[in-house]
Formats: structure tokens, sequence, C-alpha cells
């Protein structure tokens, strides 16, 4: 059975998530990779604001294909989130509560995570097409020199989400592997 | 001679190029389905069924199979017989590339200076191109775009010769045991085994041209494409790393000869898209 979810995320919301849970994600989302995070912490730094309210907010790692006339967004499946690592604590820390992406996330991270009440999705890499049906709206924000890399606002409704890590430091990679791992 | 107008070059390149986006082979759709049949997790089963339904969408839409299409690299088997007139091959290359690229509505992930401008070329060009000669009047062409994800997880190493075969084998298990999730399992895997650092390189892209299950015509390493594919398959890491069965759909080995010196290893890891598509003239 799917978990509704809709943002902004809150702690009780995410308290209630735990690794392996099958989630249907609605509401509005963010998208954000390499470059864009770069900018981000580089205003961060400034104390300038972010181009978005981050309170409660979901990032999703993604640099969409174009939309075809008629189309929303273009294929949009997650990019390999290890890359944005070094970011992604300081994002918690002004309010960023869920990421979605895919591939293991750092210690630090999972660390932060518990300290800051955070969750990790992973979203089906190679899955794009699939995943772009969820897409109901999207228009970029910010960033738009970035082509592909420029911040997005998505209206996404009943996107496919599983519970890669939990604010409790579970790792679903882990654990998942655990149980198939033939030694 | 052969004479090739390099226009009919750029229509071809473009062909291929959207189509290898947008339209999975018949070959990967056939695995996928059967790795449903053999993976045990659910999670994993409900993973290869998603991109099964993947495959169909973006067949019917017209949407790339990934957002990612890739570096585009393009192989040509070029018959010394042949050939090309009416400008410059390399242009007639990137420019099918390009046209290709802009009318499919695929990304564009092409930064031209890779240091300090991250200027984006607009049409995914240039191309990585590799030429290669061979006998005869042919032309065979093969256009693999190559996403960045899986393309990030792949390795090469000198090892000692006094390594062997053993410490290829461990390098190659561990590469794919490292990359868990990132490269976007069930992966292909080519391997190159000797010639010299950037000619290994070259072998492992080769190797994931080469279609399911067809295997090296040398028995011995035909041998260790099936035991390593099986290792990597108890790894435990499965469908989108989520724990199975079905990590690695296939492995491929390409070998040269090696200096006595030298025992380069190279493996380049492709994502469960498998994007290929080939021609020839």
């Amino acid at each position: 059975m799917s978990i509704k979810l809709t943002t902004p995320l809150t702690e009780a919301k995410i308290k209630d998530l735990k690794i392996g849970d099958e989630i249907l994600l609605s509401g509005i989302i963010y998208t954000a990779r390499d470059s864009a995070h770069q900018k981000f912490i580089d205003l961060l730094d400034e104390k300038k604001e972010l181009p978005f309210d981050p309170v409660g907010s979901v990032i999703f790692y993604v640099g969409p294909s174009p939309a075809q006339p008629g189309q929303a967004i273009g294929a949009a499946g997650p990019t390999t989130s290890y890359r944005m690592d070094p970011f992604a604590n300081e994002m918690m820390e002004v309010g960023v509560k869920g990421m979605i992406g895919k591939g293991a996330r750092s210690q630090e991270v999972i660390d932060g995570m518990k300290k800051y009440c955070g969750v990790y999705f992973g979203a089906t890499g190679g899955a794009a097409a699939l995943l772009s049906k969820s897409v109901v709206e999207a228009e970029v924000i910010a960033f738009e020199e970035l082509g592909p890399e420029a911040v997005r606002r998505l209206v996404v409704k009943d996107m496919p989400l599983i519970v890669i890590n939990d604010c409790y430091g579970n790792d679903l990679y882990v654990e998942g592997r655990k149980e198939w791992e033939e030694k | 001679m052969r004479k090739i107008q390099v226009n009919e070059i750029t229509k071809i390149i473009k062909k291929l190029s959207m189509e290898a986006s947008i339209i999975a082979n018949d070959q990967l759709i056939k695995k996928i389905e059967e790795s449903v049949k053999i993976e045990e997790s659910s999670v994993g089963k409900a993973v290869l069924k998603q991109l099964l339904r993947n495959i169909e969408i973006s067949k019917t839409d017209k949407t790339p199979i990934c957002q990612d299409t890739g570096f585009t690299v393009v192989f040509m088997d070029i018959g010394q017989d042949v050939s090309f007139v009416g400008g410059s091959l390399e242009d007639a290359v990137n420019k099918g590339v390009g046209e290709g690229y802009v009318e499919a509505y695929l990304r564009k992930s092409i930064i031209l200076d890779p240091i300090s401008n991250p200027r984006n070329s607009n049409n995914n060009t240039p191309a990585i191109l590799h030429t290669h000669i061979v006998e005869g009047d042919k032309v065979k062409i093969t256009v693999l775009p190559k996403g960045g994800g899986a393309e990030n997880m792949s390795r090469i190493k000198m090892l000692k010769p006094a390594d062997g075969i053993e410490g290829i084998k461990n390098f190659v298990i561990e590469t794919v045991k490292n990359a868990g999730g990132n490269p976007c399992p069930p992966t292909v895997i080519g391997v190159g085994i000797g010639g010299t650092f950037d000619y290994v390189a070259y072998l492992a892209k080769k190797a994931i041209m080469r279609d399911f299950g067809d295997r090296n015509k040398d028995k011995q390493v035909a041998k260790y494409e099936v035991e390593w594919l099986e290792e990597i398959n108890k790894l435990g890491i499965g469908p989108a790393g989520l724990g199975g069965k079905v990590t690695s759909l296939d492995l491929f080995i390409e070998v040269y000869p090696r200096h006595i010196a030298t025992y380069p290893v190279a493996v380049n890891i492709q994502c469960n898209a498998n994007r290929k598509k080939s021609i020839v003239l």
C-alpha cells in the first residue's frame, strides 16, 4: 500500500516515514542539481534569499529534457544524489525537508537527516518518461541560463517514490542489499 | 572506390540519435521481461515493471527513455575502399547529432569549456567519434548516447602483471559493488583488458556495444563473462539498488595484447536504458 503525502513536509509527517515506504507525492516541489546548488550556497553565504521558500520544501535532483508542445515537462528522472551531498546539510539547515534522487548519500547527509528531521526519497533511475507523467505543471523560477539545470517549480500529482533514508538514520540501500547478498 | 556523400551520414546520424534515446531495443525489452521472472525481490520486480512501462510511454509519447540523453558516442567501422565526399566527415556527424537532439527535444548536456565557463553547446555537440578502418567497402555506424550517472561510476586501473586475472576480476566486481544504485541498475558491464591506458578504456566502451548473449569468441574470455556476471548478481544490489538478484543484465569483455610491464583494466558501466542503434551502409 502506498502512502499519500503532500508538500510542504512537516516534522510530524516525516517522523511517520520509514525506509521502504512507498510514497505517492503531491504538491509543489523544486528542481535543482549541481550548478543550482552551488548558486544556492553562494546566496546563503551572502545572506541573500533563495529563489523559493525552503521551509518544508522538497528538492528533486533532476535536469529534465525539454518539453514538447503540449507537455508540462520532458523526461524527468532523478540524477545521482551524491553530487549534492556537499550542499544537502546546509539546505536542510534553512528548512529543506525532502530530497528526491537516486543512489546512496554520505554518512554526513544521513546524520543531517537525523539532525534536521529530513527524508530522502528514491525515484527509479531510468523511468524518466513514466515520472514525467506525474508532473502537472512546470515553470522555471531561477537561473534560466543553466538550461536543464535551471531551478523549476513543479506541481506533481502522485509521483511514485520510495523512502531510502528516514529521519532515524536508516538506509534502504544497506538494508535492502543485506537480504539478497550471497556470501 | 565507393563514394558516400557526407550529407547521407548526417541524415543517418540524426535518425539514429533520435531513435536511440526514444525507442528501446527489442532485445532490451525481452531481457527486462526475462528479468522480471528471475527477480525474487518484490521491490526489484516492481522497479523492472516500471522500466517496462517507461519504455512503452516513451515510445508512445516520443519522450526520451531517460532525461539524460547522454554524451553522444559514435562508432564508425569504415571500409578502406570507401571515400567520403562533399565535406568533412566529422562535421557531418556533429551536424546529424545537433539536428537530431534539437528536433527530438532531447536534453543538451554538453558544456563547451570544461573548466571555466559552463556554456552549453545547445545541441549536444560535439559528439565523441571513434573511427576504425576495416577491410571492404561497407560502413557500420553505431550511435550510443552515454549518460553521466553510469559513466561516473566507471573506472580504470593499471594493475601489475603479478595481480593476474584474479586481480582483474576483483577490480571489476569491486567497481560494480561500489557503484551500488548510482548507475541505474540493472546495468550492462563493459570490461577492457590489455592495450594501453587510453586503449583499454576504449575497449570497455566497445564492449557495451555488443548484443545480449553475444559472447567473446575466445572461449576462456567468454567463460569469464558468464562467471563474473554470476558473481555480480550475487552482490544483492538489485534493480535500482534496492536489493535483489538482478544487478546486471550482461557483462562483455574485450581484450587486446598488453606490454610485458602492464596489465590495464577498465570497467565501463552502462545504465538500464542500454541505448544504442546501429546501421550498416
